[in-house]
């Protein structure tokens, strides 16, 4: 599945909500799914400080795929960080990069994303982004 | 006898335009008001008339709209004065806001008096607004930063405190509600005991003016800080009150126009209090409209507003504590209408989130207090804030949405 058949996936999951409810009670149950992060991957240096909720990180190549394990201390970031997860672990590195994240939008949960929110999301999604470009640099070297 | 007023609700809530509004299709439930207070309709007819026919800079003006209007000006400090019954009213200085005036205070005072050995005093419950400037300081001068404990129920620990008083304390500096908790210090008692030893005390008064009367000369602090906005008045407004003897002897800690007696390029004197201390244009439709809003606090009675928060603040205790796993944050036997709270395993954010889809106002985080966090062992708690303006009603919403909160997360 490519980046956008998996973001469509995930629209079509959202597509039967019609309250905020329902949304982020799915949120709540995705969370649940999301692989657990290894405790000693949850180092200072893999937090992402939010003001609000703090958001984990872990980035590892798997052949040539990188792989990211992530956490929060809050549910509902917990549950957008689980789509997001989805969306974007075990795949290139170029695919990653490059990525253009619509679905958040489309299933209503932009505000999540917004620099106000500091929930360590918007943060998260820059630093995903940035292990891409610095794997797929290194493997051009 | 004074006939004691009757609190008509319905009729201040109709003063306040903003709070007539849905949000994500729920009507809106005010409750972040130690963030910032509502506008009443006088307030912002003011700051309208102000742009809309007023507006001219102040005291330099030879002209008609110039001199009318630093006229309402000097008249918005005295109604300052008044409002906190301060002796004079060149003790009254505008300023931006509270955090404004405790660094100025933090500077002006700091750069005079304050050495390298000395000590300056705080409590652990200050809002960062009142460690920082004085920890900065401090590191600027070689001097210690004393932080008075609380105990669990969120109150300063008076005998720590006074053994903490010495020599070489320069100045205390010292909230008189807690933002976070909601709990009332003695700042009287406070202030008694560093005068015994002849040191100032500076007051942060950004949580109290809007909740109960202050007389800054019954009280005997040295300096009282507060923000416009805090009391139903304009954004960046602020006030630092200060004695006369104080204010004559500290440098300004800003320089420029306004605040200059003679200028040359050899040497510059400067005017007098309170000019000294409002350097530039200062924000006088702001100063305009917060003494609008001080009036309109007067109108209704600050004691009838104590009154009715107070009911606020019980109903809300009580009906919180029948929520399953919920802890308050602050039990002080004397509060305002402020509660800080979490749902046992339950992230402030997910609370915060699930609030505001129903239509609920609330803060989550630290509150700018971490060391205050620190004390009681949690990264941020659930704050609601009550002002004139909200209901019991509104109470029962939040009690209803905080038990849907728990089911969605418990």
């Amino acid at each position: 599945m490519t980046i956008n058949e998996k973001q469509q996936e995930i629209i079509d999951e959202f597509a039967l909500f019609d309250d905020w409810m329902d949304k982020y009670n799915y949120l709540i149950e995705q969370s649940k799914d999301l692989p657990e992060m290894e405790p000693e991957n949850k180092t200072e240096e893999n937090l992402i400080e939010g003001c609000q909720s703090k958001v984990w990180l872990h980035a590892e190549m798997d052949g040539d795929k990188l792989v990211f394990r992530a956490d929060s201390d809050a549910i509902i970031t917990k549950g957008l960080i689980a789509l997001l997860i989805r969306v974007l672990s075990g795949r290139k590195p170029e695919e990653i990069k490059d990525a253009n994240l619509y679905f958040i939008d489309e299933i209503g949960l932009k505000e999540n994303l917004s620099p106000t929110r500091s929930n360590g999301l918007l943060a998260m999604i820059n630093k995903i982004k940035a292990y891409a470009m610095a794997y797929e640099l290194k493997k051009n070297q | 006898m004074a006939q004691a007023k009757t609190y008509d609700i319905d009729t201040i809530r109709r003063d306040f335009p903003i709070l007539h509004q849905q949000v994500h299709n729920q009507p809106l439930i005010y409750l972040d008001n130690a963030a910032t207070t509502q506008k009443p309709k006088p307030v912002i007819d003011k700051v309208n008339e102000i742009y809309s026919l007023k507006n001219s800079n102040i005291h330099r003006g030879v002209h008609y709209l110039s001199t009318q209007l630093t006229e309402a000006y000097e008249e918005a400090r005295e109604k300052v004065r008044e409002f906190i019954n301060a002796g004079n009213t060149h003790e009254i200085i505008f300023t931006g806001g509270t955090t404004h005036s405790i660094n100025a205070i933090a500077y002006s005072f700091g750069e005079k008096y304050v050495q390298a050995g000395d000590e300056i005093i705080i409590a652990e419950l200050e809002h960062h607004a009142n460690i920082v400037p004085w920890q900065v300081l401090c590191e600027r001068k070689d001097a210690r930063l004393k932080v008075i404990p609380i105990n669990d129920r969120g109150e300063i620990i008076m005998e720590a405190y006074e053994k903490m008083i010495s020599g070489k304390t320069k100045i205390v500096a010292i909230n008189h509600i807690s933002n976070t908790l909601g709990t009332i210090n003695d700042v009287k008692k406070i202030i008694n005991l560093a005068h015994k030893q002849d040191i100032p005390v500076l007051v942060d008064g950004a949580q109290s003016v809007q909740h109960q009367t202050i007389d800054v000369q019954e009280l005997d602090c040295d300096f009282f800080a507060f923000s416009g906005h805090k009391i139903y008045g304009p954004n960046g407004t602020g006030v630092l009150y200060g004695k006369e003897k104080w204010l004559e002897d500290l440098p300004p800690y800003q320089t420029g126009g306004e605040m200059i007696h003679k200028v040359s390029f050899e040497h510059t004197t400067y005017t007098s209090p309170p000019l000294k201390f409002e350097a530039g244009t200062s924000n006088y439709v702001g100063a305009i409209g917060m003494a609008e809003a001080l009036k309109y606090l007067q109108k209704i009675g600050l004691d009838e507003i104590a009154a009715h928060e107070k009911g606020l603040l019980d109903y809300a205790t009580s009906r919180l504590e029948e929520i399953p796993g919920l802890t308050i944050y602050g039990t002080a036997s004397k509060k305002i209408s402020v509660i800080s709270f979490l749902i046992e395993n339950i992230h402030h954010y997910d609370t915060g989130m699930v609030l505001d889809k129903m239509g609920i106002a609330v803060r989550t985080g630290h509150h700018c207090t971490e060391p205050l966090m620190n004390h009681f062992n949690v990264e941020g708690t659930v704050r609601c804030s009550f002002a004139m303006y909200n209901t019991k009603d509104e109470i029962d919403h939040l009690y209803r949405a905080l038990i849907k909160v728990n089911e969605m997360f418990g």
